[in-house]
């Protein structure tokens, strides 16, 4: 019997939502980690049982969460107590230490801050952590300040993939309002050696040999807030999508744009076409159907809610430009949430299902391809982030 | 060898999966720098939440106090009150909150 498993983090925990294929009946577990921001979660594709979260708090720090019976019980990897005279190795799933020489041996020292200057890099939290395709026990994690960590053995220890920071243009990297975020990472399922990820805001970035080196993809973005507004770096893009038949083909939440790119990110155009405005935090691409796509439009970068107090996901079946509003189910009136840029995912069932959580602690589902909408949860602490599973 | 006493703050208890204050045996002379090195043996899970990985320095929203003294600043090296070092006082590990006071 096919199914749906949700995962949600929210600011105050982490939620498993689950229900058959039909999707009509949810059953709602948690909170796990109660009380700890919980950025992200997300099961791998190699063991769908197996689930990594990112659990971060102000006070106590980053803590890396895996569970390996699909979210039922938890353990931090190496967090067991030492055995035996000798002890053995421990690890140190939440140290993400931060090379400090680059690949040609130039230090990695600092990035630039707010005002101009540079200032040193920082961890902060995990962002966002991307299991591999292929291993069960290798995943990545977008971390804020901005860098790639790659574990190998289930999330017990990391290393940087320094190549990205490495390749020139690190220290003109500067954080966007939400902190200086790797919350994107694409993995691309026909070429091993191909990554993308993005950053807010530096921009979006490639490798070609697995990651030890990156190229800026940025061409044909248009910033207006930064100096140049086509410069090669230092846009705030908000998240990026592809769909894993044709993972040439990059859609992208800028700040303010919505863009597509049809040749790995060497050049952007435009999509934003009829959307109310185009500034938003999601996006993603129906399962089935590779030109479908859905984003949240939200007001504005001054005001983070939805348009007229109205929440409505914009569907566009032409890959762009042409967007129509899909509300039969959501709140049309004094609704005033935002959809973070992790909250939206889509199930592989054969109708396909959307999910995405706000602000306002409500995870809604669509199991018509976004035709109608339904609570699954309405209370929840503030959603950050949504994943789903498919079982079968 | 001393037994001392340790309060861990909500968060840090769940994560350590102990449901009261801690007893931790220390060889040698009782400082913070002897009950966090005892804590994270016992509890590696603990690694870098309390103090940060590398430096070691106390991560800046956490505050140790004992005998109803602020040892937050103090050299970790340096020595405990007696009372802490006889387990009749626990070294209290809590996360710093603004304001308000029990005294009115």
């Amino acid at each position: 019997m096919s199914g749906v498993r949700v995962l949600v983090g929210t600011k105050k925990g982490a939620f498993i939502l689950t229900a058959d294929g039909k999707r009509d009946k949810w059953e709602v577990s948690g909170p796990f980690f109660a009380g700890w921001e919980i950025y992200h979660m997300k099961g791998s594709p190699v063991d769908p049982n197996r689930i990594y979260a990112s659990q971060t708090s102000g006070w106590f720090g980053q803590i890396i969460q895996r569970s390996n019976d699909g979210g039922k019980s938890w353990e931090v990897p190496g967090g067991e107590p030492e055995k035996g005279p000798e002890g053995f190795p421990q690890g140190q799933s939440n140290k993400f230490a931060y090379d400090t020489e680059g690949p040609d041996g130039k230090p990695l020292t600092t990035h630039q801050w707010y005002d101009g200057t540079q200032h040193p890099w920082e961890f902060k939290r995990v962002w966002h952590l991307e299991p591999s395709l292929t291993e069960r026990d290798h995943v990545y994690a977008g971390v804020e300040d901005a860098a790639l960590f790659l574990s190998k053995d289930g999330g017990t220890s990391w290393k940087e993939l320094a190549g990205l920071r490495g390749h020139g243009t690190g220290p003109k990297w500067q954080p966007g309002a939400g902190g200086m975020c790797l919350h994107s990472i694409l993995l691309d399922p026909w070429n091993p050696k191909r990554i993308y990820i993005a950053i807010s805001a530096a921009g979006a970035f490639r490798t070609d040999d697995g990651g030890k080196s990156w190229k800026p993809i940025n061409q044909g973005l248009r910033s207006q807030y930064i100096p140049d507004p086509k410069a090669e770096i230092g846009h705030c893009v908000h998240h990026i999508a592809f769909h894993k038949s044709k993972p040439n083909t990059l859609f992208m939440q800028k700040h303010w744009d919505v863009m597509r790119s049809d040749n790995a990110g060497d050049l952007w155009t435009e999509v934003s076409g009829n959307l109310p405005t185009d500034f938003g935090f999601v996006i993603d691409v129906h399962a089935h159907e590779p030109e479908t796509i859905y984003v949240v439009p939200i007001k504005s970068d001054s005001e983070h809610y939805v348009h007229e107090g109205k929440l409505r996901v914009y569907r566009s079946k032409t890959g762009g430009n042409e967007w129509e509003p899909l509300s039969k189910g959501l709140p049309q009136k004094d609704c005033y949430v935002d959809v973070l840029r992790d909250a939206m995912a889509v199930d592989s069932l054969e109708k396909c299902g959307i999910y995405f959580g706000t602000t306002g602690g409500q995870v809604y589902g669509s199991s018509d391809a976004g035709d109608t909408w339904a609570p699954i949860v309405r209370d929840l602490p503030a959603v950050l982030s949504v994943e789903v599973q498919t079982l079968k | 060898m001393s037994k001392v006493r340790v309060v861990l703050p909500f968060h840090l208890r769940n994560l350590a999966g102990v449901s009261a204050d801690l007893e931790i045996e220390i060889a040698g002379a009782v400082t913070a720098r002897a009950i966090l090195d005892a804590i994270e043996a016992r509890y590696p899970v603990l690694r870098g939440a309390i103090r940060e990985h590398g430096t070691l320095q106390r991560r800046a929203f956490l505050r140790f106090f004992a005998c109803e003294q602020d040892l937050s600043h103090d050299p970790p090296d340096a020595p405990l009150p007696e009372a802490v070092a006889s387990g009749k006082e626990p070294f209290i590990i809590l996360g710093a909150i603004a304001g308000g006071s029990t005294s009115k």
